[in-house]
């Protein structure tokens, strides 16, 4: 099914130099008890060249966005709507056999769990020779040293040695790198990067994430940047996106949404992380709550039953993303942070003794780097 | 060469644990060993929380496990309010298990599907606590209550019906009813979200307060450890490579391997300045074959040939920090002239094993 929005793309900000701009896209499953909102009607678009990375809580929809916009969203339940327009052609509505197509040499993923595109019982050679054979028709002993060049490429030592092991032979480190030579042995334009690093240890996920780095300069690739750690983004993406409950509530130049974040779920994610440069037993800020049922959501905003600052507008009628005052910085919120409105919004419900934003102020009180509720970090 | 020294130990009467070179060793067939925890020896205080870092398979939860004898040390001594576990029989020992308490990973895997939020926190109760049921229960709610869990509601509930918030809540809730001294967490935040994360971390510290609780908090994330710890210790392949205040600690790490890790981590904070240019760094040794000398000598940018040749003891670097390092980043008490202070030194290039 394909509507294609006549709207334009909602704050977007679309240029000739986008590779990809997605408008109003929207994944829902189908089960028994309704239609799981997964994915509700994100806009966006990508420069080319450029890292967006997208954080978001677990279910949030980052997943299912990454897949929708690959058309690897096979589940028979899915319906997906909108568009998705790569390098100027639509692919929404495409069949997957057109969207193989376009798998490897436009665009690849690179997954949580290295074993997902591993096959475990098959010497990791052969799996990429395969690879290399089936996408450019090469012979055997030529596939055979593309391979190791591919091998040697993400940096894995005694390449060759290497061609022999079986995906368990291997440790999960080595394993993602297998999986990155692969996704990048076509040379695509757009990488997708699902958590890439979620299952390894900060070592290894420091260097993963170097190499990623590096390739994606070296090839002038575009890459997405998919993860729940906020860290992981922030010296590594141009632009972040924050999700909630399937839909972009923020997206920003990355030292922008540090420095200047105007969501107050950007804001309330900030505060709950605990950093390496507080004190010991700093005072966390909690997010109240658990995100809304994706089947039957509130009206409204999505984030009111657990925001600080909601007020009465805010359970009527759901915030729309919208440009904001600084260049490519878009936010959902009728009362956002750093505005008077949304210091009005908090002493209200101070006063009237909203448990969300008396926990807040009970930590803002705890807490020393945080002077104003209009405060990033 | 045996442990890792121990001069890092606190004086007995102070501590309410005390691990002195424990060992467990994991036999694997063939006559191979896997040498999890080598010779390891810390203390903790009583209301302390003792933070437990390092990398995969460095041994954290063995040593959690170990103190609770499960299963028994190959060697060394755990010294529970100066009562040896390690010379205990079998029977005195699970006697003695109700004071230590453990807290696993997976909330929801770790709590019996099939049994009821009440009967799941009254376990405990059932061989130690008190024998009628009512009794039972008025601890088990006000447990629940302490935790943030509507006892009344939740009596009759199983665990699929809680988030994986909640499952933790209640785990810590069967933790507590036994009012143990000491609770083992073994990473009992890692499977959560950030925002729930911060809310059980809020709730160890506030359960803390109020029960004068003792904990080892096992944990990959190095600013979740710092956050609730008094001291940390940074473990790699079985060993203990440096004991310190938290504050301390990740102010000047005095370890190539503790800095490693802290270069690591990922912060929140796009001002940080990252080094992109380590992309490898050659893998883990293995556990059952270690590097002789000091076991992290194979990744060690430091490296020399004494590394290869004789184990680091831990030695004093300040008030409360301790590193077993031949050449720490940070002046050691003991021999000011010899230390290097090389706290700009890159953490790059391997050194050849
Ligand atoms: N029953 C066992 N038999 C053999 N080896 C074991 C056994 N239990 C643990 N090991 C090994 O002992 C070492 C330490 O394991 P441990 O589970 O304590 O690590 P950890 O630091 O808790 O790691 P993680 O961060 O992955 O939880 C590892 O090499 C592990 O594979
Ligand atoms: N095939 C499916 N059927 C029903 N719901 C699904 C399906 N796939 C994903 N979902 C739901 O969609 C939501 C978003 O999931 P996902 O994109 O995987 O989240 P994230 O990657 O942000 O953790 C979740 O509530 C998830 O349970
Ligand atoms: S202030 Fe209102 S609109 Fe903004 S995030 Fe909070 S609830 Fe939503
Ligand atoms: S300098 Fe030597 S002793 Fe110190 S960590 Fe490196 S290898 Fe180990
Ligand atoms: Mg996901
Ligand atoms: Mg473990």
């Amino acid at each position: 099914m394909t509507v294609t929005s006549d709207a334009g793309v909602a704050g977007g900000g679309s240029r000739a130099g986008d590779l990809l701009v997605v408008d109003d896209l929207r994944t829902h499953f189908r089960v028994p008890t309704g239609d799981v909102k997964a994915v509700d009607g994100v806009s966006f678009a990508l420069p080319r060249g450029t890292t967006l990375g997208i954080v978001g809580e677990s279910g949030s929809g980052k997943t299912v966005l990454s897949r929708s916009i690959m058309g690897l969203n096979t589940a028979g339940n899915a319906v997906t709507t909108g568009s998705v327009l790569y390098d100027g052609t639509e692919l929404i509505g495409r069949s997957s056999k057109e969207m193989k197509a376009l798998w490897g040499a436009e665009m690849a993923m690179i997954f949580q769990d290295p074993m997902t595109s591993l096959n475990p019982v098959v010497k990791v050679g052969r799996q990429l020779t395969e690879h290399v054979r089936f996408h450019f028709g090469t012979n055997r002993s030529d596939a055979r040293a593309a391979a190791i060049d591919m091998l040697q490429s993400v940096r894995i030592p005694e390449a060759a040695e290497r061609m022999d092991n079986y995906p368990h032979h291997m440790s999960g480190g080595m394993r993602q790198r297998v999986c990155i030579a692969i996704a990048l042995a076509c040379s695509p334009k757009l990488l997708f990067a699902d958590e890439p690093t979620t299952a390894l240890d900060v070592t290894v996920q420091h260097q993963i994430l170097n190499l990623l780095s590096q390739q994606q300069r070296e090839r002038a690739m575009t890459m997405i940047l998919v993860t729940h750690d906020l860290g992981v983004v922030a010296t590594r993406a141009a632009e972040i996106a924050v999700m909630y409950a399937g839909k972009i509530v923020e997206k920003a130049p990355t030292p922008v949404l540090f420095a200047e974040m105007r969501h107050p779920y950007t804001q309330s994610l900030l505060w709950s992380i605990p950093k390496t440069s507080q004190p010991k037993h700093t005072r966390l800020s909690a997010i109240a709550g658990r995100p809304p049922d994706l089947i039957n959501p509130p009206p409204g905003c999505k984030f009111a039953p657990r925001c600080p600052y909601a007020q009465q507008r805010c359970r009527d009628e759901e915030p729309q993303l919208v440009d904001g005052p600084g260049a490519r910085h878009q936010f959902a919120c009728h009362f956002p942070v750093g505005t008077p409105e949304n210091r009005e919004a908090f002493d209200r419900n101070l006063a009237s003794g909203l448990p969300q934003t008396l926990t807040v102020a009970g930590c803002l009180a705890a807490r020393e780097d945080i002077v104003e509720i209009g405060d990033g970090a | 060469m045996a442990g890792s020294g121990k001069a890092h130990l606190r004086p007995s009467e102070s501590v309410l644990l005390r691990a002195e070179d424990l060992t467990v060793e994991f036999p694997v067939g063939g006559g191979r060993v896997v040498h999890a925890v080598s010779g390891i020896s810390f203390d903790v205080a009583k209301g302390e929380t003792l933070g437990l870092v390092g990398e995969s398979g460095c041994g954290k939860s063995t040593t959690g496990r170990a103190i609770l004898q499960l299963p028994r040390p190959t060697g060394g001594s755990i010294t529970l309010n100066d009562v040896d576990l390690t010379r205990l029989d079998s029977g005195t020992m699970r006697q003695r298990r109700t004071d230590v308490q453990m807290i696993f990973q997976d909330p929801i895997s770790s709590l019996n599907p099939r049994r009821t939020i009440g009967d799941i926190v009254a376990e405990p109760l059932q061989v130690w606590g008190p024998k009628r049921p009512d009794d039972q229960w008025d601890i088990v709610a006000r447990m629940l209550d302490a935790v943030g869990i509507d006892p009344e509601a939740a009596r009759r509930k199983r665990p699929h019906e809680f988030s994986g918030g909640q499952c933790q809540r209640i785990s810590i809730a069967r933790a507590l009813v036994m009012e143990p001294e000491l609770i083992i967490c073994d990473e009992p935040v890692s499977a959560l979200d950030v925002s729930v994360q911060a809310q059980i971390l809020n709730l160890l510290e506030d359960l803390k307060a109020q029960h004068g609780l003792t904990l080892v908090f096992i944990a990959h994330d190095l600013a979740v450890v710092k956050n609730i710890s008094d001291r940390v210790a940074v473990m790699y392949l079985g060993k203990m490579c440096e004991l310190a205040e938290s504050d301390e600690l990740y102010a000047s790490p005095a370890h190539p391997y503790t800095r490693l890790l802290m270069e690591s981590h990922p912060e929140p904070d796009p001002g940080v300045a990252i080094d992109e240019s380590m992309t490898e760094l050659g893998e883990l040794p293995s556990p059952i074959a270690p590097p002789s000398g000091c076991r992290f000598r194979t990744r060690c940018p430091l490296a020399d040939e004494r590394c290869a040749r004789e184990e680091p003891q831990m030695r004093r670097v300040n008030d409360d920090h301790y590193v077993a390092c031949h050449h720490p980043l940070v002046a050691v008490d003991d021999d000011l002239s010899a230390a290097s202070r090389q706290p700009t030194l890159p953490l790059t290039a391997p050194a050849t094993a």
